[in-house]
């Protein structure tokens, strides 16, 4: 009698638990798994990688850009990494670079170089959700990669081509965002990005990027070769094709002013 | 036709002269310019006035810190032989450190964030031939430093060589009643082309600020035009001056505020002249991926224009809206209107553009000019509205 009653008590002390406890402790575990990804990229102090950006559209049409990125790590946890990105080709565009200082939940601080004028312009960075240079990348999918732009709630594990991934919903916390939320397939081996859906501000899935041909640079740091993005909308995708990765390069903070913009080709 | 062989046969040999190392690019082009309305002045040319250019660019990096930059320009014009010019744009040796870099040679630099006009712009002359926005520029020759600190970054300008504005000769559109004459110049300096201008500039960003401070002391830019002994002719007289500007922005979500003015001596009284503005930008419109901007500025300019060398813009106010579409051909149109608050003469002005392929780049514009009888400088305009299609070559 006793026992029976004990054991309905502990079962319903146990459902109780689980219903008032179980939001918190998804979200617990989501951040978990974020911040674990995102630790695995600490250090890297500062890289180099050229770009090939293959735009094609639902027709099959392809037009072709080249552009070069440099990343500054910010170990400050309260700002992000600082980024600079210039174009090569099309040869019309040469020259251009945009300056890119990212905020956690601030608005980012941008600067555009336009070679035609040599001119450097502030620029506002409230356009996150705006098309970046034509592609299917909005300007947030380049610099919103930051654990504290979100919330991180887990939602399940399932197997993601050869590995087995946690996936994690997580929302915007930045202002301007044009999604409502994403769904981010993260391996539990190494504790990359695998896959990566989003969901317009109508909550319907706009788009998809997928992360192929992962390398680690340096023991430490992995970078996939290949990101893919689909726009399930409009059937049109944006290859980004990554090599000639550097690290530890010996960037620092007066590599990334607006005063050498002008000169950064 | 010559010109165009001529413009191969440059093409030709700079590609086959190209040095391996090198990073080899530019520009290659043909464009129409032209005028519906019959000239004012006699000997103008009238309709249709063609022409080639060519600017070809060499980067190289010798090492790690330095940098060699070449680009050289030419402009072949059918109607207008002052119009046919050539220049150094760049011809530079740069030395880079990690807070200090040395530049010795021919370059160019912008300074300022208005649309409507380059007020704090001052280092190099305007190649006023080319277009009449006053956004082509003539190599500067100098020997430039800049220090990068923590709180800003200075540079100092020594330049030893003026250069001359150019302006159409007489069978051109756009020019004044009277020719300029481009043989004789006078100065102020007794060192005339020789007189040594000094330049100084501190820029920086704090938050959502980015400030710019400049002084110049040297020859003005922007000459006086007084007639010559006959009044046959108009002669550019070169003031020596000095000024000190500031420019400022303040960026925030979607609104750009700015600021540029300045205080000059020099040319008769000292006096003041301000643009203050500000853009607006209403992004991914419609929920299309186009973004349109809006933009209002307001130009005061304080100058008597007897002493000083005449502007348009004493009182003059700008709305303009410039419209992209964002797309893989990186679409874009800009509409313009300035208008002189006093006379209500003004003016309205209209680029466009689109990429072609991957090499081509096709660039409309247009300019017309309304009221013009009631202002002095720009009644000389009033015959010439224009529309210029460009077709360029990007390799």
């Amino acid at each position: 009698m006793i026992s029976q009653l004990t054991g309905n008590t502990l079962l319903l002390l146990a459902a109780l638990a689980l219903s008032s406890t179980s939001a918190e402790e998804l979200e617990g575990k989501g951040y978990q798994i974020a911040e674990r990804s995102d630790r695995s990229d600490h250090g890297f102090s500062d890289s180099t990688a050229t770009i090939n950006m293959v735009l094609r559209n639902a027709a099959g049409a392809e037009s072709k850009r080249e552009l070069e990125i440099r990343t500054l790590e910010v170990i400050d946890q309260n700002s992000g990494d600082k980024s600079l990105i210039i174009f090569s080709s099309p040869r019309d565009i040469k020259g251009t670079a945009l300056l890119s200082f990212a905020k956690i939940l601030d608005a980012d601080d941008q600067w555009l170089y336009l070679p035609a004028l040599k001119r450097v312009k502030r620029i506002s960075s409230s356009n996150k959700s705006g098309p970046f240079v034509g592609s299917e990348f909005a300007f947030e999918d380049f610099t919103a990669n930051e654990l504290n732009k979100y919330t991180h709630k887990w939602l399940r594990t399932e197997p993601c081509a050869e590995f087995v991934c946690d996936v994690i919903e997580r929302h915007p916390l930045y202002e301007n965002s044009g999604y409502t939320r994403q769904i981010a397939w993260i391996d539990q081996s190494v504790y990359q990005m695998r896959k990566l859906e989003f969901y317009d501000r109508k909550n319907a899935l706009l788009k998809t990027l997928e992360f192929k041909d992962y390398q680690k640079f340096q023991d430490s740091y992995w970078r996939a070769q290949r990101l893919l993005m689909h726009n399930h909308q409009t059937q049109k995708n944006t290859d980004l094709l990554y090599s000639d990765y550097h690290f530890k390069t010996g960037l620092d903070d007066n590599d990334f002013v607006k005063g050498v913009l002008k000169r950064a080709r | 036709m010559r010109a165009k062989a001529f413009i191969g046969c440059l093409y030709l040999s700079l590609l086959l002269s190209l040095p391996t190392q090198a990073d080899f690019s530019g520009e290659l082009g043909v464009e129409a310019r032209w005028f519906p309305k019959d000239a004012q002045y006699a000997g103008q040319l009238n309709a249709l006035q063609t022409s080639v250019f060519a600017e070809p660019e060499w980067n190289i990096s010798p090492t790690e810190n330095t940098r060699l930059s070449f680009i050289p320009f030419l402009r072949l014009d059918a109607r207008d032989k002052d119009r046919t010019h050539a220049d150094i744009r760049e011809a530079y040796w740069l030395y880079i450190e990690d807070d200090w870099e040395l530049l010795a040679g021919v370059n160019r630099e912008f300074w300022g964030v208005v649309e409507s006009r380059h007020l704090v712009n001052v280092i190099n002359q305007i190649d006023a031939v080319e277009n009449l926005d006053g956004e082509d520029y003539l190599g500067q020759l100098m020997l430039n430093i800049t220090l990068q600190k923590a709180y800003g970054r200075f540079s100092f300008y020594l330049m030893p060589l003026f250069r001359e504005r150019t302006f159409n000769g007489a069978e051109g559109r756009l020019r004044p009643a009277l020719v300029v004459d481009n043989n004789t110049t006078r100065y102020q300096s007794r060192a005339e082309r020789w007189h040594t201008d000094v330049a100084l500039r501190y820029s920086h960003y704090v938050g959502d600020w980015d400030i710019g401070l400049s002084y110049f002391d040297g020859t003005s830019r922007a000459p006086r035009l007084v007639s010559n002994a006959d009044h046959s002719r108009l002669i550019a007289y070169y003031d020596q001056i000095k000024q000190l500007a500031v420019d400022l922005q303040y960026t925030h979500q979607a609104w750009l505020w700015k600021f540029e003015g300045l205080a000059r001596e020099g040319q008769g009284h000292r006096f003041l002249a301000s643009v203050i503005g500000l853009e607006y930008s209403w992004f991914q419109l419609f929920d299309s991926h186009a973004d349109l901007g809006f933009l209002i500025e307001h130009l005061y300019d304080g100058r008597d224009q007897k002493e000083a060398p005449s502007s348009f813009q004493d009182n003059d106010l700008f709305l303009g809206l410039r419209y992209s579409l964002n797309d893989i051909q990186d679409s874009a149109a800009l509409v313009g209107l300035l208008r002189d608050l006093e006379d209500q003469s003004s003016s309205l002005r209209l680029e466009a553009e689109r990429r072609i392929g991957s090499h081509l780049k096709l660039e409309l514009e247009a300019q017309l000019f309304m009221n013009s009888n009631a202002n002095p400088t720009s009644m000389a305009f009033q015959q010439d509205d224009f529309i210029v299609l460009r077709l360029s070559h990007h390799y």
